[in-house]
């Protein structure tokens, strides 16, 4: 059954993604194997599925993403059956009294070597518009010094498919990866050096546009 | 054999196939030359060379394909290309987010403007996107309510319009042309001429400018571009032309000679039209859909301008008080 899942959801990914058009930006950044912890911005439902796209059949099986607990599962059932059940994803609560959960189901996910999908800007926000990286993925850092984070820049899915809007705009999508990060010992200057990294993905794309 | 053929639909004429498999030849001595290049010359750089050979090869097997191909499959090709033209070239430019809808109007008036195509209605291939889509896109855009940036919001959208669909539908409407107004090779025929001789002016200008050239002609616009670059790209494509003519095409000599000056010229037009376009909008390639061509934008721009000059002679001189 899971099989049957996985070959969908890598099929669903590959046609959204043939109808959008995406500009890959060195792809060979991407992880061959877990674990490891993925990095991006949000704007879109899109970026989940374009993020799976990345990946071969083999590994769709390992890709976990963190979801917001309120958004997903509490608010209606089918949806809390998809994201729980066809997307297998991790929930962070907005309310930061139940942080210990989170953190104990991505130690669950690192330990299978399995590879960690997570959106630091906590929601998708203003269209094209990035806003402020939350602690949790320093935190994170902090936890496993040895996990690769890799930072990936999506460009134009906010025009695409963007916040309470559910028409697809067929438009191209960069999809900018970064090199490998790691845990550089403070959490503040961590959080500093990710949205750099973030910010010169984002300058780069526009010099090859 | 012949059924075979029967089932892949395969109804070119002779002279159509011959030029075909002239273009693959020229390509395989094109790959060993440079593979000679590379192996005699272990120091010199060639994978630019390489990226762009390749990408021909690429270029020229899907080309192949869709027209060797029954007819839909080959407006289905046209139809794709216009899609992700416009595709790119809305998401190359500014545009505004409520604006949305109207972007998928537009990319509907694509399927419309190739189904003209298909059922052979010539009028309105003709009228639909500069008559009926201008006057619906704008109308669309009203039911917003978003009145700032509206001219250059309504300007921009048309303009890719014509540009990415309009322009490249008439390379596939060349493909229905009924065969009398070319016995020799029929609307494949004059389409396969029309794509070699721009593809060929393409490369001839940039070999004789990288050999000769000196002189600027737009240096603002594309610094690359060479009196010395355009005059050897008007000679090979006009002797080109009058090479081809009796091979796929109803031309005579003048007409030929005409045609060749029309394409070669044309083409450098449509060329630095879109360099205008990307340095407007402060990008250098289009995209990376092809290695070392750069997006589709790169590829159909000469196109944009022959393609459409290219037919409406054609018409005019052969097809004249025929029906369409």
């Amino acid at each position: 059954m899971r099989r049957i899942i996985n070959i969908m959801l890598f099929l669903t990914a590959k046609i959204i993604v043939l109808i959008l058009g995406l500009r890959i930006r060195h792809r060979e950044r991407l992880p061959t194997s877990g674990p490891a912890i993925i990095v991006a911005n949000h704007n879109s439902h899109l970026d989940t599925i374009v993020l799976f796209s990345l990946f071969p059949l083999s590994m769709i099986q390992q890709l976990r993403p963190v979801a917001n607990e309120q958004y997903f599962l509490q608010q209606n059932r089918f949806l809390a059956w998809f994201a729980r059940r066809i997307l297998r994803v991790i929930p962070v609560s907005s309310d930061a009294s139940n942080c210990r959960d989170f953190f104990k189901s991505c130690a669950k996910v690192l330990a299978k070597r399995q590879i960690l999908i997570i959106y630091p800007e906590g929601t998708r926000g203003a269209p094209e518009h990035m806003s402020e990286f939350k602690m949790g993925i320093a935190h994170l850092a902090k936890q496993y010094p040895k996990i690769p984070i890799i930072p990936i820049f999506l460009h134009g899915l906010g025009k695409a498919l963007p916040k309470g809007d559910f028409l697809i705009v067929p438009l191209l999508c960069w999809v900018c990866i970064g090199e490998a990060m790691y845990w550089n010992g403070q959490k503040q200057a961590f959080l500093q050096q990710l949205v750099g990294r973030m910010q010169t993905l984002a300058d780069e794309r526009l010099l090859s546009a | 054999m012949e059924i075979f053929m029967g089932i892949m639909g395969i109804d070119l004429a002779a002279p159509v196939l011959y030029t075909l498999a002239g273009i693959f030849g020229l390509l395989a001595i094109a790959s060993i030359t440079t593979l000679g290049l590379a192996i005699s010359q272990p120091k010199t750089d060639y994978s630019e060379l390489k990226a762009r050979i390749k990408s021909w090869w690429i270029m020229v097997s899907v080309f192949s394909l869709a027209i060797v191909l029954k007819q839909p499959v080959s407006i289905a090709f046209f139809m794709m290309l216009s899609f992700i033209a416009l595709r790119e070239y809305f998401s190359l430019i500014p545009t505004r987010f409520s604006d949305r809808r109207v972007l998928l109007w537009a990319y509907f008036a694509i399927i419309l403007q190739y189904f003209w195509i298909y059922i052979g209605w010539y009028g309105m291939f003709l009228i639909f996107i500069p008559i009926y889509m201008f006057l619906f896109l704008p109308m669309r855009m009203l039911l917003t309510g978003e009145t700032e940036g509206f001219l250059n919001a309504i300007g921009t959208l048309h303009w890719g319009l014509m540009l990415n669909v309009y322009t490249i539908s008439h390379l596939s409407y060349l493909t229905i042309l009924p065969v009398s107004g070319n016995p020799i090779a029929g609307g494949t025929g004059l389409l396969v001429y029309l794509l070699l001789l721009t593809e060929i002016n393409d490369i001839a200008q940039y070999i004789f400018g990288k050999l000769f050239g000196r002189h600027k002609i737009i240096p603002k616009v594309s610094p690359k571009k060479t009196v010395e670059g355009l005059l050897g790209g008007v000679v090979t494509t006009t002797g080109l032309a009058i090479a081809l003519a009796p091979w796929l095409t109803p031309f005579d000599l003048l007409h030929a000679t005409c045609l060749g000056l029309l394409l070669s010229l044309t083409g450098f037009v449509g060329d630095v039209n879109i360099s205008a376009l990307k340095r407007d909008l402060g990008i250098k390639d289009s995209g990376t859909l092809l290695p070392g061509h750069g997006g589709i934008l790169d590829r159909i721009d000469s196109l944009t301008y022959t393609a459409p000059l290219f037919f409406h002679f054609t018409v005019y001189f052969y097809y004249r008080g025929q029906w369409l």
